[in-house]
């Protein structure tokens, strides 16, 4: 379906096929949370992988960042219709974090400071497709934006790049998370417009 | 009232009358919109004749059954609400998507506690959502509505919301540029002091919407939480975000 709007032209520009169906290009960052920007510390941030034997993995701040920071340059998608592309990060990949850590289930709980919660597969958080970021755009990133510390997985829509991210727990089936419950898409593939349930 | 599937609809503008000077009211007909509860939001849609398409979201004002009213402010440098503010006239048909979102959202019944509303400009849209919900369905939880506005000609609902201030829903203003003629306070900024004075006190347990720009719902919030309510009382929403 889709309807001709009368008088309407948009915004002339050239077609991006960088850009995912109903996606806007935009140039600032805006932001989107449920809820209070929570005060999370460096010196007391701890990270854990739970896998399905109870086995805990944690990692301090110093810890995660003696794992390798490396650069990322991606585009975001989100769901509110917003693309911004070629940001800049600097995270540590998954691919270190789950180097040691043996697990059959393939779904991942990701857990944040504040309660917020998101699944994802297994398999979308490893071979370079994941990192912890901690910073965007050359800056520390902002606790607005998930500072200190948030999950980023670009290639799904960014309510599944957790901010304020404290774990990963493993899970053999993919229950939903925080915005998942609420009717939003238990995968959210941006080519696919995987917006809603 | 029920989880909603969100689906597509095609809407009829019956209605559009300026709200602020830079905001519109848009009452539309939609046949097979199911209605929605006070706080969701729906995307409304527009198509070019090239096919080029956009598409924003925007907070339900008031919703029942066939009926969406929405309040549109006109951002600087937007691209659909500049249409829709200015060039849609009652006729246009427009495609919009929802109901959308169950978790910023006030359902009448869930509970006696008290509720606060507080609004920064184009923000009080869906909270007077609520407040209206609040009065269709008689219900006796305590309401108060803390709206942050820059002069009197940009309230939203003004006369909508005059209509509903009575014993169990009271309305405070900040005006930050202009204040009335005869308001007995300066016009200014929100200020934590006058936040505590005009919102209920931690110990009274309210359930907290706030929705403004970011810049206003992270200063509300983290005054909020300073004196002492918690954070798990507190839902955000923030516009802008296109």
């Amino acid at each position: 379906m889709s309807l001709t709007t009368r008088g309407f032209s948009g915004r002339r520009r050239e077609p991006d096929d960088r850009l995912p169906p109903g996606q806007t290009l935009v140039q600032r960052w805006p932001v989107l949370s449920a809820g209070p920007t929570p005060n999370v510390h460096t010196d007391t941030w701890d990270f854990v992988i739970r896998d399905e034997g109870g086995t805990e993995h944690h990692w301090s701040w110093d810890q995660l960042l003696a794992l390798g920071v490396e650069d990322i340059t991606v585009d975001i998608h989100c769901v509110t219709h917003w693309s911004k592309l070629d940001m800049s990060w600097r995270g540590v990949s998954l691919d270190k974090l789950f180097e040691n850590v043996e697990t059959e289930d393939a779904y991942v709980m990701a857990r944040s400071y504040g309660g917020y919660t998101t699944n994802l597969p297994l398999e979308d958080l490893l071979d370079g497709q994941a990192w912890i970021a901690i910073e965007a755009e050359g800056e520390p990133l902002d606790p607005e934006h998930g500072g200190p510390a948030r999950l980023l997985v670009p290639h799904l829509y960014f309510w599944k790049s957790a901010k304020w991210i404290r774990g990963l727990t493993m899970m053999p089936t993919n229950d939903s998370g925080f915005w998942e419950q609420y009717g939003y898409h238990l995968y959210g593939d941006p080519w696919k417009e995987e917006r809603y349930s | 009232m029920r989880h909603r599937r969100p689906a597509w609809h095609v809407a009829t503008v019956v209605e559009t009358r300026p709200e602020t000077p830079n905001a519109v009211r848009l009452v539309l007909d939609v046949p097979t919109w199911p209605g929605s509860e006070a706080g969701t939001h729906l995307d409304v849609r527009l198509t070019a004749p090239d096919g080029y398409q956009a598409t924003r979201s925007y907070s339900v004002a008031t919703s029942e059954p066939g009926r969406v009213v929405l309040g549109i402010d006109e951002l600087p440098d937007g691209e659909v609400s500049p249409f829709l503010v200015r060039e849609v006239l009652a006729g246009d048909e427009l495609e919009i998507h929802g109901p959308l979102g169950s978790y910023f959202v006030w359902r009448p019944g869930q509970s006696g506690r008290p509720v606060q509303l507080i609004a920064g400009g184009s923000g009080v849209v869906p909270l007077y959502a609520m407040a209206a919900a609040h009065a269709a369905a008689s219900d006796p939880s305590p309401f108060r509505l803390l709206y942050s506005v820059r002069t009197p000609a940009y309230v939203y609902f003004r006369d909508e919301l005059a209509a509903l201030a009575g014993p169990s829903f009271a309305v405070d203003h900040v005006y930050t540029r202009q204040a009335p003629p005869g308001w007995d306070e300066p016009a200014g900024r929100l200020t934590r002091d006058s936040l505590a004075s005009t919102t209920f006190a931690p110990h009274e347990r309210p359930r907290i919407f706030v929705c403004g720009s970011t810049g206003f719902v992270e200063t509300v919030v983290a005054w909020l939480l300073e004196l002492g309510h918690a954070a798990h009382d507190i839902l955000t929403e923030r516009f802008g975000g296109l």
